[in-house]
């Protein structure tokens, strides 16, 4: 008994859980550093700068503003990385072991995905600052825009297989192949959803919720010192888990035998590869952009390619 | 977030790099009112000048702007020979506009960029700014710097370029053209950029006329002025080129007026380059005294009309400057153009007139709201004394 525990609790924060994630999400915060530098010209920072910055802000001063909810303010960024790290640890354990995973998990992993964005949403607005404000409330209607289309697409996979399971897609994955090349549906489903990840991490075009010309980070305007180291953490490991997501519904998970892990991370690169260079040939759409981008245009998409799930393609 | 609130752009923001004061009052997202304060920045130029000779002068109003580092210098020679009635040589004339178009390229490159960056295209804006060095290359190669460069002086220029140099000079040119081609196309074919830029921040003809608006920020709403053409001065008459105009008022039309501004300078310095060879003599001419009186010169710079008065009472000072940058005519345009916008809009219109603070930048006066009275120096610098007092003894420093 006190052994499952001391597992659970190396699980959740040593691996796969808060440390690797972690550590492998400020790696691949570099990457997308460093091919943005290259791809303008630049020289970008060494691998380890990110870790840099985060022990950098750890040891600085958090400044909290007079008059704001102490607890909303302090909290909101925990929330995010609780959310983040929780995600990262049930993908991860369902991928070491397709077999072990719960009914329903799936739905656990959605709802959790959304906490990061609650997280800066709760923390712009309990800061008390116009910026903020304004950023949290682009931060929700950000979420109102991709969350919709998000789930259907997610659901997409889970139509077709008639399991709602993450084990049980890997494993159906393992056998039948990827999601990806035998289902039209899902082809469909993954541009959408990739769409998604990329407003979920406020990535441009998707940035609006923190645009630095317009309203200066806006939610994380007021956050100083380890708060916003957090909050950056959490965004350098959704960067991390997010496109592991996708990879576990549509690309067939992670394999660790033998060439498998080499194909694995190939998979995940090209992902990132994919984020980095939407995000740096394109420029910033407006919020109402966003939301009209979203529901009229991948909303429906999505819809079709569930429809075609239904139908067995 | 429905009731009306304030969003502050500056004093100091990431969206422009000198100090500016932009009250946004909006609500929810939409900008229903704007309030522009400037005079952050003022550094007294104009009454510096009165303390300088004609020829200290020129380097004095060269460093008024680091972007428009020529633009200054030719209005006010422009003025300084209007007032003393000296014809220049036309070497110096086409030397003159080359450089003038070389800034007019740098500075319309610089703002590409910038207009990128501040729409979240951090990619265009290093592009282009990589693609902006060979400029500062081409202006290393004629004037020796590749800002502040120093050329003008009443009566002419003070560096020749040599004929041996002008093949150099036109490779240069050719490659530089070549990448401002790829980045022109690139940004006038995006889908992202067009949906985020048309449409945006309208300026009407009509409103343009209304509010004095010049260089690119009028030409962009239909309004074809530029003093190039309307007063011509150094070689602008002696070549051959357009205005460029557009007639949708826009952002959008500002970024292909600027762009497409670009290909014509290209053109006017190819044109004065070649003239250079077979236009020989002097360079400058020799200016003995400058009479008592007034002038008056003008220069297109990259971001309008900049204008210069000079009065002069037969010294070797003048007793007068006046300086009317660009910025200064521009920037109430916002009052029309911002309002019904969005914060995100509001922002990159902005932008779109290339403002330049340190330009505009004029005359503070400090009044008390209460009291109805004007603080002069004297008052300032006492009141700036006691604080640094005040925060001495709480620090516990004390003096000697």
């Amino acid at each position: 008994m006190m052994s499952q525990v001391l597992y659970s609790m190396g699980a959740f924060v040593v691996f796969p859980g808060f440390l690797f994630t972690a550590a492998v999400g400020l790696l691949v915060a570099w990457v997308d550093r460093k091919i943005t530098a290259r791809l303008q010209w630049r020289v970008g920072p060494p691998w380890y700068q990110n870790f840099v910055d985060f022990f950098k802000l750890l040891g600085k001063e958090t400044i909290i503003p007079r008059g704001v909810s102490r607890i909303s303010f302090l909290a909101s960024p925990l929330i995010g990385l609780i959310g983040v790290t929780l995600v990262s640890l049930i993908l991860w354990q369902t991928n070491l072991n397709p077999h072990q995973s719960f009914l329903g998990d799936l739905i656990v992993v959605l709802y959790l995905s959304i906490l990061p964005s609650l997280a800066i949403v709760m923390g712009g607005s309990a800061s008390g600052n116009p910026l903020g404000a304004l950023g949290a409330s682009r931060e929700m209607k950000m979420i109102l825009a991709d969350e919709l289309p998000f789930i259907v697409a997610i659901f997409t996979p889970v139509v077709s297989i008639g399991s709602i399971k993450l084990g049980s897609i890997l494993i159906h994955q393992s056998i039948n192949g990827m999601m990806f090349t035998h289902h039209i549906s899902s082809i469909i489903a993954l541009v959408v959803a990739f769409f998604c990840i990329q407003a979920k991490m406020t990535l441009v075009p998707f940035d609006a919720p923190e645009a630095e010309q317009e309203i200066m980070a806006g939610p994380y305007i007021e956050y100083s010192g380890p708060p916003l180291a957090i909050f950056k953490l959490t965004r350098a490991m959704a960067l991390f888990t997010l496109p592991v997501f996708l990879i576990t519904m549509f690309l067939g998970g992670f394999q660790f035998g033998g060439l498998g892990i080499l194909w694995s991370v190939v998979k995940y690169v090209v992902i990132l590869i994919l984020i980095i260079l939407v995000k740096n040939t394109n420029p910033r759409l407006r919020i109402d952009q966003a939301l009209k981008f979203f529901w009229l245009r991948m909303f429906p998409l999505s819809i079709i390619g569930f429809i075609l799930a239904l139908v067995g393609l | 977030m429905n009731q009306k609130t304030i969003i502050p752009v500056g004093p100091f923001h990431p969206l422009q790099e000198e100090p500016e004061f932009f009250e946004l009052e909006v609500e929810g997202e939409k900008v229903i009112d704007i309030t522009v304060n400037i005079g952050y920045n003022h550094r007294s130029i104009e009454k510096i000048a009165e303390s300088k000779t004609f020829d200290q002068m020129v380097f004095l109003v060269e460093r008024i702007c680091g972007i428009c580092s020529t633009s200054h210098p030719i209005a006010n020679c422009n003025a300084v020979e209007d007032l003393a009635g000296i014809e220049i040589p036309e070497r110096a004339k086409y030397i003159r506009s080359i450089v003038g178009e070389l800034e007019r390229l740098h500075s319309h490159l610089l703002w590409a960029g910038l207009a990128g960056h501040f729409i979240g295209y951090n990619t265009l804006w290093m592009w282009v700014w990589k693609y902006r060095e060979p400029i500062l290359d081409l202006f290393e190669a004629v004037t020796g710097n590749r800002n502040h460069y120093a050329m003008m002086k009443p009566g002419g220029v003070r560096q020749d370029i040599e004929e041996g140099a002008i093949p150099a000079l036109s490779k240069g040119l050719d490659e530089a053209e070549k990448k401002i081609e790829m980045v022109t196309k690139a940004a006038l074919d995006d889908p992202v950029l067009a949906a985020r830029l048309k449409g945006v921040g309208i300026l009407s003809k009509e409103e343009a006329i209304d509010y004095c608006a010049v260089g690119p920020t009028a030409r962009a709403s239909g309004v074809d002025i530029d003093v190039r053409k309307d007063e011509p001065y150094a070689a602008y008459g002696l070549v051959d080129w357009k205005i460029i105009t557009q007639e949708d008022g826009d952002v959008f039309a500002k970024v292909v007026v600027r762009l497409l501004e670009c290909f014509e300078s290209i053109k006017i310095i190819r044109q004065c380059l070649q003239k250079l060879k077979t236009t020989k003599g002097d360079i400058a001419v020799q200016v003995k005294e400058i009479p008592p009186g007034e002038g008056i010169g003008h220069h297109e710079a990259p971001r309008g009309e900049t204008f210069h008065y000079i009065r002069s009472d037969g010294s070797n000072m003048p007793v007068r400057l006046k300086v009317r940058a660009p910025t200064y005519v521009n920037l109430p345009t916002c009052k029309v153009t911002v309002p019904g916008e969005s914060v995100a809009d509001a922002t990159i219109i902005l932008a779109a007139i290339d403002p330049c603070y340190c330009c505009t930048e004029r005359l503070v006066k400090v009044i008390d709201r209460e009291r109805g009275r004007k603080w002069k120096w004297e008052d300032l610098l006492r009141l700036s004394r006691k604080k640094t007092e005040r925060i001495k003894k709480r620090m516990g420093i004390s003096h000697e």
